[in-house]
């Protein structure tokens, strides 16, 4: 079935740009693009690993590019998003997760947001303090 | 009926973002910025000898391979969903693309790190 000829001129409004429009739709498209650093972060690892698995000399190779200025800025991008990625994910997670009832009353949306926030700065903290006191 | 194979792909963006909203930053932070600055870690922790003896343990192993695996899983779902967005039609090579991407680098993560050893 071939799909109907328009019968009217009607004005329609073009869908380019929609999300510009309004700042919740913006916030969702940020929130959107965040997969691509964390896409792209796996990817550096990926080949990380790839690269120790051939030895030594590989693997400065990686760490080389790591350090060069695009790799920099490539991992200053990655830092932010990861941020944002954090943010949001504990943002919407309220409207994501399963509704949890605690003594009876069902966990507030600030709580939930608060409780993973909390939480990534632990974590952060403490990957950071085990990466600085690792055993030489 | 056949089974629906969606939530399968549902969970992995699930664990893979919640694990990179937990461990993301730090991970980032460290390995891209702080290492090669040497500031506020040592260069030392990105060391060959270091990440070697890290990939070698099962529990470094691991991490590293659910890090890499979980990521790509939870980027390509992500993206995936999005594209009906920006006017990209989610037909099969799409999906092919996406999910293969994910595929590729969990393959890609799991042989290196065997091939690494024990």
């Amino acid at each position: 079935m071939t799909a109907p000829a328009r019968t009217s001129q009607a004005y329609r409004r073009s869908m380019s740009g929609w999300w510009n429009r309004d700042p919740f739709f913006v916030r969702y498209m940020a929130r959107e693009l965040t997969a691509f650093a964390v896409l792209g972060y796996s990817i550096v690892l990926a080949v990380g690993l790839v690269r120790l698995s051939q030895g030594e000399a590989a693997w400065n190779g990686w760490l080389g590019a790591v350090r060069s200025p695009l790799g920099f800025v490539l991992h200053a991008v990655f830092l932010a998003s990861m941020i944002v990625h954090s943010k949001s994910w504990f943002e919407i997670m309220p409207k994501t997760m399963p509704m949890l009832y605690v003594g009876g009353e069902r966990l507030s949306a600030p709580a939930i947001r608060r409780t993973g926030w909390i939480a990534t700065v632990v974590v952060t903290l403490a990957v950071l303090a085990a990466a600085a006191w690792w055993p030489r | 009926m056949k089974r629906s194979n969606a939530p399968v792909f549902w969970l992995l963006f699930g664990a893979g973002g919640m694990l990179s909203a937990l461990l993301g930053t730090a991970l980032v932070f460290i390995t891209g910025l702080a290492a090669p600055l040497g500031w506020p870690v040592g260069t030392g922790v990105t060391s060959y000898a270091r990440v070697l003896a890290l990939s070698q343990h099962w529990l470094g192993k691991g991490f590293l391979f659910v890090v890499v695996s979980l990521f790509a899983w939870h980027a390509v779902h992500r993206i995936f969903h999005s594209l009906h967005d920006i006017g990209i039609p989610t037909g099969t090579p799409a999906k092919l693309l996406c999910y293969g991407t994910a595929m590729a680098l969990t393959l890609i993560a799991g042989a290196s790190l065997l091939a690494i050893g024990f």
